[in-house]
Order: structure tokens, then C-alpha cells, then sequence
């Protein structure tokens, strides 16, 4: 087995915009469940909308990039207010169920053939990155070093995801030691007492809803403007369970918690594959093939998230007194 | 029967002097139980009125519908002559009604001094886009947080400031409750149940509370089962029994009154109300 390639191979995939894809996601994740106490299941949903808001306003709108960032997130905004104004009056695990159930809604619909012109269909969406990579300031060369070397346009994508991860932390920071923020967490507490002390907590828990979409929303930019393309089957329900492993790794509450969750969750996936691969190809693991070991990995990620939510409901960053699960 | 704080004589439903809060035809309805029936109640300005009544009197559903936490099916009331049946609760808080709860409601994962920040009104830094700009609501947290210490002060709760509300004691947290509705400066503060689960030892304290409410200028309410504080510290006595209020008059009165021993203290009321009263002393 070339341990190497593997530690090599796990240290690229921390860098990578697939990895900033799941921390933006995951710092959505972590206003609407950490602070504000909403057990949103539908975050895929969320990324899926910015995603293909983005990628309809440049194929069918044929906006300029910017103005189709901006589509993808006012439609992000809309699609949090159609599903908040009727849910966020439903108890939590209601909104659970409801959130779920709307992220799938949005996924079949973009799967119907009957939108395949605007969305199209199960094939998805392409084509519609030029301009974003007509604006890589990295002229065409190698960058890095060994068998970290990078092409422009990887490190072009890369520096993207990452600034917008910094961005979004700063402002996640900036909000959550602010009164707004305070009220949040008092909602997350108990939103009757809040209520009690005049506050209109609908409106604030609307605000988490969306502020915390939108993030996902320019995860899921992010990440299709790296793969070049929309897929419907990327926005699944396994897309949002991998998302609340990652935050719930990290810690919920915190703002360095979604980052480190992700970077730390990618790093163990990619080694995991490594080392399963490795011992299937020496003969190690008579009972397993390789295609398997993809899917095993996805067994250790569920018996993760139980052991996490059992032995270290806080994450890695959480404070213990803090968050415990308050749903 | 004359007393200064009704017109005429304290029956059920009589007109107050000078009224803070006053309801018509509140009723509401579980299914088939009609859980509160009130056809006029007025709560006098500036006084201490104790609500009580025996368990499931309806007591805690009155204080709900009032508070905008619950909708009657019938009823309107005003507070300080504004309309505020249908108004959400929040509403409510902000036009200076603030509530308590029976069962407390501390914010656990808060830390003592945020609950009580939490609690203050007109904070610029609670809407989200000045909530990004520090220097909009430093000065008014500045405040808020003088205020809350003043307020931990009094309640002995200031060497708890930075603690989790979650590591405070019953009584304690009864304590923050009140103290944190108090952040408000509310004009009428209602109160369900403080005594609930609170220690003897501090029931002294939150009785001395109550009374300096009171000579602040706020008007008090509150649900009380523990007959010793009413009698000691209520200024009038509204009873309550099966949703309709029975009976109402200054405490000495009310106590004697054959249908609130009838509804309330039921057959034992002497010894039970023998033994209270020797406390009292």
C-alpha cells in the first residue's frame, strides 16, 4: 500500500472546493440549527436552488455572472420564504419532516422532463461557466509543488471557494456576538419566553432561515462552477446527511466548527478509501470488492454521525455546556 | 364593604377607580370544557392584584389569552384603553404587559447576563443589517447591560452573571425570570405562579421584590397559590372558579367570603388557613 499517495490524496482533498462547498453548507446549517435551533433537513435543497438559480439565469436568462449570483440568491431568499412562512410556525421536528420533504420536491422538479428546457432534466445543466473562467486572473501556468500542483483554473476556483468561506465565517461572526444574534439563540432556548419579552420571533427565525440558505446557496455555486456542470442526483438526501455529519463533527454553535468538521470529515473519508482500497488490492479484505469500499465508507459515516450525537454531542469545538441537543 | 380601589361595592366584575387592564366576554373553549368564561374583570393601576382560584380554575388560560399566547372565542380587553384582543404576544410585551410563566422559562444556554439583555426593548443592534455595524448598538448595549447589573444586583443573582441560566437553582431561575421582565420596564408586570418551587428562603426576597415593584409604579398580577403571600402582600383579590370569576375584594374581605371558601378552600379551609396564618405572624 503507497501510504504517500493516500496522505497525499487526503491532503488535496482538504483544499478542495468540493471540501469549501461543505463548510459554506455546513455554516448555513449551523444559523439555522446551532443558533436558532431549526432542524432544517432540506439544506441540499438550499445549495441545489443557488446552484441552479445560477446556472438558469446564465443559460436562460443569459445574464452577465454577477447578476446570475444574484438570481441564485434572491431565488435561494424566495424559496426560504415559501417554505418558511407556512413551517416555521410548526414545532421543530415538524419542520424536520417538512424540510426534507421540500428539498426532495425541488429535486424531482428539476428532474421532470416537462422542465427540461429551463432545468434540463435529469441531464442537468452545462455550459455555462465561460465567463467565470474568463475571469481567472491566474495566468495559464503549474502551480505548487510535487504532487501538490495545481492548474490555473483549480487554483483560480480554489482561491474563490475559500475567500467566500472566509467571508461568510467573518459575517456568521460578526452576527451571532451581535443582540440579533442573542435573540436567536434565545429562540433556540425557548421561542415562547422570547415571545414574552417582545420579540416578533417569526420574523427572526424567517431571517435564519434564509441568511442560513443563502450560505448554502453560494455553496452550491461554488460547487458547480467547479465541476462545470448542475446535476439533479447531486442534491439528494444523502447531500444534507453528509452536511449535518460535518457540522455536527465541528460543533454546532461555533463558527470554526463547520470548517474544521469539514476538513477533518474529508481527510477520514479520503483516507478510509485509501486504506480499504489498498487492502482489497493486496487481498487483505477477501469479503469486500473495490466498488464496495465507496459504499462501506458511507456505513462508517452513518455509525459516525450515531457515535457523535451519543459520546460528543457538541462537536469538536462546542462548548459542552453549551450545546447540548435542544430539539 | 367600602376600599379605595373599586367603585361602589368589590363584587364580582366591579368597575375599578382607575383601571389598568380591563376584559369583557373573555371566553375560550377546549372541545366541550369551557375553560375560561370572565364576562368583566378590571385590574387596578399601580396596585398588587392576586388572581387565585382552585386548580383548573382557569387561572393560567386568562393569563395566556391576555398575553396574546392564547385566542379566546369570544372576548375583548384593553390595556391602558388600547384594543388588544387579537394582538400577537409580542405586541403585547411591547406595550408594557409582560408576563411570566408557571413553569420557568430561563433561557438554559444563555448566560444570566444575556437573558437579562435579552429582555430589554429598543435595541438597534436586534435588527439584522445594524447588527453588523458595532458602533450602531454598542452605546445602547452599554446601557442595557448597566441596567441588568443594577437589576442582578438587587436580586442577588449578580455573582451568577456570567454562569449558564441552566446551573441556577429553581428559585433562582424564578428569580431571573422576573428580574428579566423586569428589563423591560414594564407598565403591568403578571406573574404565574412566582412562589412555585421557590425556597422559604427566598420567598422573603421575591415578596420584597413584588412590593417594590409596586412602589416603582408598576402595576402587578399574579397567580398565587400560597395563600400567606397573597394575603400578605395583594392589595385586591380576584377569584376565579371554573372559568368565571366569583368573587373579588381587598384580601381580609375575600378570604371571608362563603363562595371563595366554597370554590376554594373547600371543607378544611380553617385549619389549612389556621396554620398559614400563625406563619404569617
Amino acid at each position: 500500500m503507497d501510504w504517500g499517495a493516500i496522505f497525499t490524496l487526503a491532503v488535496k482533498e482538504l483544499i478542495s472546493p468540493i471540501t469549501a462547498t461543505y463548510v459554506l453548507c455546513a455554516i448555513g446549517l449551523s444559523v439555522h440549527f446551532g443558533y436558532t435551533g431549526l432542524l432544517n433537513f432540506g439544506q441540499a435543497a438550499f445549495a441545489a436552488v443557488g446552484a441552479y438559480g445560477l446556472a438558469i439565469g446564465i443559460l436562460t436568462f443569459h445574464l452577465p455572472l454577477l447578476l446570475a449570483v444574484v438570481f441564485g440568491l434572491v431565488f435561494s431568499a424566495l424559496f426560504a420564504l415559501v417554505l418558511g412562512i407556512p413551517t416555521l410556525r410548526l414545532r421543530a421536528d415538524y419542520l424536520a419532516i417538512v424540510t426534507i420533504a421540500a428539498a426532495e420536491i425541488f429535486r424531482y422538479f428539476m428532474t421532470t422532463i416537462g422542465f427540461a428546457k429551463v432545468t434540463g432534466g435529469s441531464n442537468g445543466l452545462s455550459q455555462f461557466g465561460q465567463e467565470f473562467w474568463d475571469l481567472n486572473p491566474f495566468p495559464d501556468l503549474d502551480y505548487g509543488f510535487g504532487p501538490f500542483t495545481y492548474r490555473n483554473d483549480e487554483i483560480f476556483v480554489m482561491v474563490i471557494a475559500w475567500l467566500a468561506v472566509a467571508l461568510c465565517a467573518v459575517l456568521v461572526w460578526l452576527l451571532m456576538r451581535s443582540p440579533w444574534g442573542r435573540v436567536l439563540r434565545g429562540i433556540r432556548e425557548d421561542e415562547d419566553a422570547v415571545r414574552s419579552l417582545g420579540k416578533n420571533v417569526f420574523v427572526y427565525k424567517l431571517q435564519a432561515l434564509i441568511f442560513g440558505g443563502l450560505f448554502a446557496s453560494i455553496g452550491g455555486m461554488i460547487f458547480v462552477l467547479n465541476l462545470s456542470n448542475v446535476q439533479p442526483q447531486s442534491w439528494g438526501t444523502t447531500f444534507t446527511f453528509m452536511i449535518w455529519t460535518v457540522l455536527l463533527l465541528g460543533g454546532a454553535a461555533t463558527v470554526l466548527g463547520p470548517i474544521v468538521g469539514s476538513l477533518v470529515f474529508f481527510f477520514v473519508l479520503s483516507i478510509t478509501q485509501g486504506v480499504l482500497s489498498g487492502l482489497v488490492a493486496i487481498g487483505a479484505l477477501p469479503f469486500l470488492t473495490d466498488p464496495q469500499v465507496g459504499q462501506i465508507r458511507f456505513i462508517f459515516i452513518g455509525l459516525a454521525l450515531m457515535l457523535l450525537v451519543i459520546f460528543r454531542p457538541q462537536g469538536i469545538f462546542g462548548n459542552k455546556r453549551e450545546l447540548q441537543f435542544n430539539v | 364593604m367600602s376600599n379605595q380601589i373599586s367603585q361602589g361595592p368589590a363584587v364580582p366584575g366591579c368597575k375599578k377607580v382607575d383601571p389598568i387592564l380591563v376584559a369583557d366576554n373573555v371566553k375560550r373553549q377546549f372541545g366541550g370544557l369551557v375553560a375560561v368564561d370572565v364576562e368583566h374583570v378590571e385590574i387596578p393601576r399601580g396596585m398588587i392584584t392576586a388572581l387565585i382560584g382552585p386548580n383548573g380554575a382557569g387561572k393560567t388560560t386568562f393569563f395566556n389569552l391576555l398575553t396574546g399566547f392564547d385566542k379566546p372565542n369570544t372576548g375583548t380587553w384593553t390595556f391602558e384603553g388600547k384594543n388588544l384582543a387579537g394582538l400577537s404576544s409580542y405586541r403585547v410585551a411591547r406595550l408594557g404587559m409582560i408576563r411570566t410563566f408557571q413553569l420557568t422559562k430561563a433561557l438554559n444556554l444563555l448566560t444570566v447576563l444575556e437573558n437579562m439583555r435579552l429582555g430589554a426593548q429598543k435595541q438597534p443592534g436586534e435588527s439584522l443589517l445594524a447588527a453588523l455595524i458595532r458602533p450602531l448598538w454598542t452605546k445602547r448595549e452599554k446601557e442595557i447591560t448597566a441596567q441588568a447589573d443594577d437589576l442582578l444586583k438587587r436580586f442577588k443573582l449578580d455573582a451568577k452573571r456570567e454562569d449558564y441560566a441552566a446551573s441556577l437553582s429553581g428559585g433562582q431561575r424564578k428569580l431571573l425570570e422576573m428580574a428579566r421582565a423586569l428589563m423591560s420596564k414594564p407598565k403591568l408586570v403578571m406573574l404565574d405562579e412566582p412562589m412555585a418551587g421557590v425556597n422559604p428562603a427566598l420567598t422573603q426576597s421575591l415578596l420584597e421584590h413584588i412590593k417594590d415593584l409596586k412602589k416603582n409604579g408598576t402595576t402587578v398580577l399574579f397567580v398565587e397559590h400560597d395563600m400567606h403571600m397573597v394575603r400578605h402582600i395583594s392589595d385586591w383579590v380576584i377569584v376565579m372558579a371554573e372559568g368565571k370569576v366569583v368573587a373579588e375584594g381587598p384580601p381580609a374581605e375575600v378570604m371571608k367570603n362563603p363562595a371563595v371558601i366554597d370554590a376554594y378552600l373547600g371543607a378544611h379551609h380553617d385549619t389549612d388557613l389556621g396554620t398559614m396564618q400563625k406563619k404569617g405572624n
